[in-house]
């Protein structure tokens, strides 16, 4: 469903992208959004500043000729998907027979003019005449041209963040359920639950530091049994003769680290016994923390 | 009715739609009588009064839907019956409707295994006088079958190198010339000219003409009567250069129109006016004699992807990617020989991007589009 939903919205910003050149434009966009997101590891970004750096360098000198062949034969992999996209139809971007919806108004593409005007020439290249003629578009000139370089204003909007605009909650269509869930936030609002779920990932996964407040509470905590009465019971009554021993086993790459693993292993004894804490949620976080 | 621009005496177009009537032994039939009802009455010069609108008057269904190509719609259209075969390109297929029978696919030719099987970039039916070809171009080669598809009666593989160059290699823009020749544009700008003979599979590459720098994109020959020097053959390609020719055992260059980096997709040549379309949605005229700009519209809001000529009237047809279809009328002032363009009619192919656009008669009377992605032909 993911590959899905990305094969449509790939096919769309290629399908509708004003000029062939803008296909250029949109990978821009994306990396700019990249950039975005990994502007606080130099390491990265010089990477993705170093792709930059090369799509400029391949791709900015090639004619607009070859653009539309690149768009042609891109067009050709995507030919008859039809997949519906619940963003897409919600946005009136997608029919309902899944055929994105061309706009016959707006901004015409930078190096064309607005539809309309009929110049005629005499035998020495003069003009002598001009009429107009009209038609049921609605077409207006652009403002500006997108920026190809490192950094500027990319002016188009194909390309940049799908859901980055809030709008009203879906209401429950027919035939939905051939539609893709959109699973991603449909808000710019975090929601303060799922961001602790993410602090708590990430403190899995060792990246992020703890950070645990004075009062001991952490937001977060798994309960085992149905209320916190049946677990403060549980505790209670768990017998002596059932103690536990925890083994720590630090799986970065740190040296250190590396050395305790080795001589845990080495002995394949029990290491050191857990110290006490105060309250059984405690435990657990400070559990998977030490993992 | 009077049509501007016409020839006093009667004209013997040498149209892509029709054999050309030249002398020649008799046929035996004599003039065909006008059938009332038909939309094709040539003969009698009747055509309906200018102004009135075109509708929309089947859609026919493909086996397959229509890549997003240059001029990716062909009509062959027999004299004398109505029905018409049409054909557009699907990927690495080509998808044909013929009056009778099932439609059909043929494939293009030259694929090293099934993973490698190349893109069909073009297909156009070319009518010569002794008979009619259809003619496949693709990243391979050309492929040239008998009318219905049938029989392969030539094939021609282009120099493909071994490891595969910055720039990808096809053959793109196909047309009939000079009455025995078929032209094929190359992506190296190069027009290969193959002579072929009245009936069998001995053609032969007659010559090779190497004017362009860029890709070809489209080739048109006269459909009405050139002028003194305006030759009879025009090429363009990626940069929008355009090569006015004489056709002949050697084929000549008359005069070259430079491009300026905007692409010209489509191409057609009219009593010596060449009307070409662009990738920035414009259409110019040019006097294929002296190479001079005659007229510039502003006619569609993205690239051009199809223009068609309907020789008897100087109809214009073009599509574009911005779901437009116009019709045109071009025409020349007899006293100041200044080129005329009027608009006639507007067709809005809802969420579609054009890329075949095509006249079914000779006086544009009828005429089929097709989009990307569209199974359909619209006929109006």
């Amino acid at each position: 469903q993911l590959y899905d939903l990305m094969t449509m919205a790939f096919k769309y910003q290629v399908l509708l992208c004003p000029r062939p050149r803008d296909i250029l434009l949109v990978t821009f966009n994306h990396l700019d959004a990249i950039k975005d997101f990994i502007y606080e590891s130099p390491g990265i970004l010089n990477q993705v500043d170093e792709t930059f750096r090369q799509l400029i360098e391949t791709y900015n000198c090639l004619s607009d000729g070859e653009f539309q062949l690149i768009r042609q034969t891109l067009l050709i992999f995507f030919q008859d998907m039809h997949i519906r996209v619940s963003i897409f139809l919600k946005d009136k971007v997608q029919n309902s027979n899944g055929r994105f919806a061309l706009p016959t108004s707006g901004p015409v593409p930078w190096g064309t003019e607005v539809p309309g005007l009929i110049r005629i020439f005499n035998h020495k290249g003069v003009e002598v005449k001009r009429t107009e003629f009209t038609t049921a578009g609605n077409y207006v000139t652009p403002q500006r041209e997108g920026s190809f370089e490192l950094y500027g204003d990319r002016v188009l909007k194909l390309g940049t963040n799908m859901y980055s605009v809030s709008r009203p909650v879906e209401t429950h269509m027919a035939g939905s359920s051939k539609n893709l869930a959109s699973r991603a936030k449909e808000n710019t609002v975090p929601n303060p639950l799922a961001k602790e779920e993410l602090n708590f990932l990430a403190r899995l996964l060792g990246g992020l530091d703890i950070q645990k407040p004075a009062g001991g509470e952490t937001g977060f905590r798994l309960n085992l049994f149905t209320t916190d009465e049946e677990e403060e019971h549980a505790a209670q009554t768990r017998p002596e003769d059932l103690s536990y021993k925890v083994i720590n086993i630090e799986a970065t790459q740190e040296p250190g680290r590396r050395a305790e693993l080795s001589r845990i292993l080495g002995e394949l004894e029990v290491a050191e016994a857990r110290p006490d804490s105060a309250g059984k949620g405690e435990d657990l976080l400070a559990l998977m923390d030490g993992l | 009715p009077r049509c501007p621009g016409r020839r006093a005496e009667a004209p013997r177009p040498r149209s892509r739609l029709g054999l050309a009537r030249g002398p020649g032994p008799p046929r035996g039939r004599g003039p065909p009588r006008p059938v009332p009802g038909t939309a094709i009455q040539r003969h009698t010069g009747w055509h309906p009064a200018p102004g009135t609108p075109y509708r929309r008057e089947r859609v026919l269904a493909l086996r397959s839907s229509s890549s997003a190509l240059y001029n990716n719609l062909t009509v062959l259209c027999p004299p004398a019956r109505p029905p018409r075969a049409f054909g557009a390109v699907h990927g690495t297929t080509l998808s044909l409707l013929g009056p009778e029978g099932p439609p059909r696919q043929l494939p293009a030719r030259g694929g090293g295994s099934a993973l490698s099987t190349p893109l069909l970039t073009q297909a156009a039916w070319c009518e010569l006088p002794a008979r009619v070809l259809l003619v496949l171009t693709s990243q391979r080669g050309v492929q040239m079958y008998e009318a219905d598809g049938s029989t392969l009666v030539f094939w021609h593989a282009l120099d493909v190198p071994e490891h595969p160059a910055a720039h990808s290699v096809f053959a793109r823009g196909i047309s009939a010339a000079g009455e025995r020749f078929i032209c094929v544009g190359t992506s190296s700008g190069a027009v290969l000219v193959f002579d072929i003979p009245p009936k069998g599979t001995n053609v032969t590459l007659s010559e090779v003409l190497e004017q362009h720098r860029d890709p070809v994109t489209d080739i048109a020959a006269e459909q009405g009567q050139a002028p003194e020097g305006a030759g009879d053959l025009v090429t363009a390609d990626d940069c929008g250069t355009l090569c006015l020719w004489s056709t002949g055992e050697e084929f000549t260059l008359l005069g070259k129109i430079p491009g300026s980096g905007c692409t010209c997709s489509s191409v057609t040549l009219w009593n010596g006016i060449v009307a070409a379309g662009y990738g920035n949605g414009q259409i110019r005229l040019w006097e294929a004699g002296t190479g001079q700009l005659r007229a510039q519209v502003s006619a569609h809001a993205r690239w051009i992807y199809a223009l068609d000529l309907a020789p008897l009237t100087g109809k214009l047809l073009s599509g574009a990617e911005d779901s437009f279809v116009h019709i045109w009328k071009l025409s020349r002032d007899p006293d100041t020989d200044d080129v005329e363009i009027q608009h006639c009619h507007a067709e809005c192919v809802t969420d579609t991007q054009v890329c075949g656009a095509r006249f079914c008669d000779p006086a544009g009377d009828t005429f089929a589009v097709t989009g990307y992605d569209l199974s359909e032909i619209l006929c109006y």
